[in-house]
């Protein structure tokens, strides 16, 4: 019964964070969804949205690439916080690596163009080593290098909490029991790592639905995602309703990526 | 043995090159005689003195510091009162809509949460400035610290809570000597992030500041149109530096701390 | 718990150490006085000894701050919850401003040194008679090019854009007007043409355009540039100053058929409340030395004809920014087109966009 008040204490300033930063914006959101140029109530934004061939085409080119984003940080993170935690000074070095994200993305991305242009470092390597100078920039390659370095503390950071918490004795008896590494990987240390790599890729794919200034500066525009066309309708068009009605398509898609990474059947999954 | 060491040591460095590979070539830069981050033209101080003769930047680079420690703190708490909260509700369906309305702002992009706060903030006549960029910083910070500490109270599971409890431990005790020291780890990550958050924002900064209040990212951006000039890049190594020192100086002392007093209990139990 | 209470407190600590010091340096350098003028400019776009000498010479204190984007400071202006004295929109925005009667007219009594400006630069279709504005800086839509690759003669015109020997060669800046601009000027239509079926054809041939275009960008364009990733660009005069500066291989050509004329303006928001303030800079700015030294600091046309004659002869005949009688004949102002028109724009650029691969 003590827990139900706890839970009161808890959620008050959380709920009203809730109630006046989340709730109240998103109904001024949607109320916007519905608004034409004219400022008259109208279901057009929807209707375009659904209808042209454009806004689909972006929507399955966010999806796409964010999905890309998602799976390469994945793939450098796991392996990055796990030989993280078995280091000495393991958690100086996690900080080293959250580090880089205080310097500002802007100037980071003008770094990372001065790297990979024709006469940048990357293509001096290249050259170097005999390959020649390549076109990096503009390329899918260079886009997803640059929005994976922008996302991998992001991920680490949760995986590597939970190898933290993973209790040693039970990959030692996994290993006793004979089974191979890759069995206790799989069996043991994967399955228990679950909650921590669920909420990196929750932090990671839901705001790259959204890039928008990583497109146009490192991808030249080649990629036309849903976060571009928010920040024309926002910014260029004044049309704050076609604005929003995209805005309300991600949230309602996040949501969806929610009720399949939630956790309704693995709640309590976690092996004790 | 040796050589499995040797080639995870590699993937590591591998890692934090890249990672500190764009910082790196800013530094350079900003002891380049040019005015842009483009061929090295040879070597000098003078971005740093103008930067020191720079009154306006400098109060700038103290504003943002101060929103950024501050509004990380400030949602680091609610953050974690929030995922405390939200680990005791027991039906999923609660638990993953409040988690849905909890990712909101991270999906939105910052236009439209801009956009909105603006809205929010002018209809209630608080005039723009510190108090808005603060309440927003809140506001977009506290769903991370909420997905990196949630993770960490799933593993604690209910077992060694209600094992307390049983024993007759208050509620405060169960927090202060049980949960809490546990989640420590996923508060700090959620702090860090939000810090980086706060430090990285410029879209919701930009409309919700007003009355002589800036923050870097915002001054860095209008910059964009004229050209940034390397005395940002001198700012930048200025900065890093300080970040790192502060760092490593923390992680030091801290660990100093807890020998000293692991010693001290040793002793202790000798005596005893 | 005791980790986490330390840590708090220190964080603490810090906070008000920076609060104390950001209020220190705020009051030497004199901001709680009365006397202040709270200027709403973009990044970077005025000298910085320029406010100095102002302060200096006036006792108002400036507090400067900045945008990046004409349409994001004009949703600030609009909402209002600030309290910005001067203002620097562009030409089209100007007119969008006055339509929205977010601009107070100048007092013409009260301004010295007007008549210093050239003529070919005030009353503009967006302001007629400057009865809301005063020119800053101007200056045009061209063509960059790279002579170590592009010889001069091969990009006179916008036409010459479309060649087949240019496959994957230029770069564009990520502007609707612009870039359906010069596609409209290449087939003798007005920018400002509201008419859809000229802009679609206007889409078809940028769409032909395509191939070339190797990446459309906004103002990382000038890092491009320098770097040389590409030999062609199609930019603003300010932005092609900058990359010149910074690479002697760049140059710029308006071409002749014609172009954009763009303006950058002073103007007082209707938030404003410091008019002794706001008369004194605008005159000051006006002032012939300080308009020529603005010019040189920020490499942008002036539109002060004094001021321009004391500009460094390099500077003042260079025919790349300041464009002969005849090419400035032929240039075209934006003019603020309705909403409905700019979202044709916008959905027409946003395709091409998404067509270029």
């Amino acid at each position: 019964m003590k827990s139900k008040t706890n839970n009161l204490f808890y959620f008050i300033p959380y709920g009203l964070w809730l109630l006046l930063f989340v709730m109240a914006p998103v109904a001024l959101i949607v109320y916007h969804s519905f608004l034409n140029l004219n400022q008259h109530f109208t279901l057009d934004n929807y209707i375009t949205y659904f209808k042209s061939g454009t806004y689909l085409m972006m929507t399955l080119n966010s999806l796409w690439y964010a999905l890309l984003i998602t799976v390469a940080t994945l793939l450098i993170s796991y392996p990055t916080a796990y030989l993280l935690s078995n280091l000495k000074h393991k958690q100086l070095w996690l900080l080293l690596i959250i580090l880089p994200t205080w310097i500002n993305l802007l100037l980071k991305a003008y770094a990372f163009i001065g790297i990979f242009s024709q006469s940048g470092v990357a293509n001096q390597f290249l050259t170097f080593i005999g390959i020649g100078p390549q076109q990096l920039l503009f390329t899918n390659f260079s886009f997803i290098f640059v929005a994976t370095y922008i996302q991998i503390p992001f991920m680490i950071l949760p995986i590597f909490n939970s190898i933290e918490d993973l209790n040693q004795s039970y990959i030692n008896a996994s290993h006793d029991l004979g089974a191979t590494s890759w069995q206790t990987f799989r069996k043991v240390i994967w399955p228990m790592t679950l909650p921590g790599v669920k909420a990196g890729v929750q932090s990671v794919f839901i705001p790259s639905l959204s890039l928008f200034m990583l497109t146009r500066l490192i991808g030249g525009n080649k990629v036309i995602t849903l976060g571009t066309a928010i920040e024309e309708h926002f910014l260029i068009t004044m049309n704050w309703g076609m604005g929003s009605t995209i805005g309300v398509v991600l949230i309602v898609a996040m949501v969806v990526i929610m009720i399949f990474t939630g956790e309704s059947k693995t709640r309590g999954g976690v092996p004790k | 043995m040796t050589h499995r060491f040797k080639l995870s040591n590699l993937y590591l460095f591998l890692v934090f090159a890249v990672l500190y590979a764009p910082i790196l070539f800013l530094i350079v830069f900003s002891f380049s005689q040019g005015d842009s981050m483009s061929h090295f033209h040879g070597f000098t101080f003078s971005h740093y003195l103008a930067l020191l003769n720079d009154t306006r930047l400098i109060i700038i680079v103290l504003q943002t510091l101060l929103i950024a420690l501050l509004s990380s703190l400030i949602a680091t708490i609610i953050g974690t009162l929030g995922a405390l909260g939200i680990n005791q509700t027991s039906r999923p369906i609660t638990r993953n809509s409040i988690l849905s309305l909890n990712n909101i702002l991270i999906v939105s992009p910052d236009v439209i949460i801009g956009a909105s706060f603006l809205i929010f903030f002018t209809a209630l006549k608080i005039p723009l400035g510190f108090t808005t960029v603060l309440l927003s910083h809140i506001a977009f910070s506290i769903p991370i610290v909420v997905l990196m500490v949630l993770p960490k109270l799933r593993e604690l599971g209910t077992s060694m809570v209600s094992a307390a409890s049983d024993l007759g431990a208050s509620n405060g005790q169960i927090l202060s000597k049980i949960i809490l020291p546990y989640i420590t780890p996923g508060i700090l990550s959620g702090f860090f992030m939000a810090l980086t958050y706060s430090l990285d924002d410029f879209a919701v900064t930009f409309f919700v500041t007003g009355n002589g209040f800036s923050t870097l990212s915002v001054e860095i951006y209008s910059r964009a149109r004229q050209g940034i000039s390397l005395e940002i890049n001198a700012l930048s190594g200025i900065l890093f530096l300080f970040a790192l020192v502060l760092v490593v100086g923390y992680y030091f002392l801290n660990q100093y701390q807890q020998n000293r007093r692991l010693k001290r209990a040793n002793r202790e139990e000798d005596i005893l | 718990m005791k980790r986490l209470l330390s840590l708090l407190l220190g964080i603490a600590a810090i906070c008000v150490l920076l609060a104390f010091s950001a209020n220190k340096l705020q009051s030497t350098s004199g901001d709680s006085s009365a006397k202040v003028l709270n200027l709403y400019n973009w990044g970077d776009y005025i000298d910085p000894a320029l406010i100095t000498k102002f302060q200096k010479e006036t006792g108002y204190h400036v507090n400067v701050e900045t945008f990046d984007s004409n349409e994001a400071m004009f949703t600030k202006i609009k909402q209002g919850g600030t309290s910005y004295d001067l203002t620097v929109p562009s030409d089209y925005m100007i007119e969008k401003m006055r339509a929205a009667h977010l601009l107070k007219p100048l007092d013409k009594s009260r301004l010295t040194g007007f008549a210093n400006l050239d003529a070919r630069f005030t009353n503009q279709s967006f302001d007629p008679h400057n009865r809301y504005s005063v020119p800053y800086f101007w200056g045009t839509l061209g063509i960059i090019y790279n002579d170590q690759s592009i010889k001069p003669e091969e990009v006179q015109h916008w036409n010459d854009l479309w060649q087949p020997k240019f496959k994957n060669k230029i770069m564009l800046i990520d502007s609707t007007r612009d870039v359906l601009g010069f596609s409209l000027v290449s087939m003798n239509q007005s920018m400002n043409t509201t008419n859809p079926a000229i802009l679609k054809a206007a889409q078809a041939k940028l769409n032909r355009l395509s191939p070339n275009v190797k990446a459309v960008v906004a103002d990382e364009i000038k890092m491009y540039m320098t770097e040389n990733e590409a030999p062609l660009a199609v930019d603003w005069s300010g932005e092609a100053s900058e990359m010149i500066a910074n690479n002697p291989h760049l140059h710029y050509v308006v071409p002749t058929e014609g172009s954009n004329l763009w303006f950058d303006n002073l103007v007082i928001p209707k938030t404003a409340k410091h008019y002794k303030a706001i008369y004194a800079f605008l005159n000051f700015m006006l002032k012939p030395e300080n308009a020529a030294q603005n010019a040189e600091y920020i490499g942008y046309a002036t539109p002060n004809k004094k001021a321009k004659a004391l500009l460094p002869k390099s500077i003042r005949n260079d025919k790349q920014f300041y464009p002969s009688d005849r090419t400035i004949a032929n240039l075209q102002v934006y003019s603020d087109l309705s909403p409905h028109t700019i979202g044709l724009y916008n959905d027409l650029y946003l395709e091409f966009k998404m067509n270029h691969h």
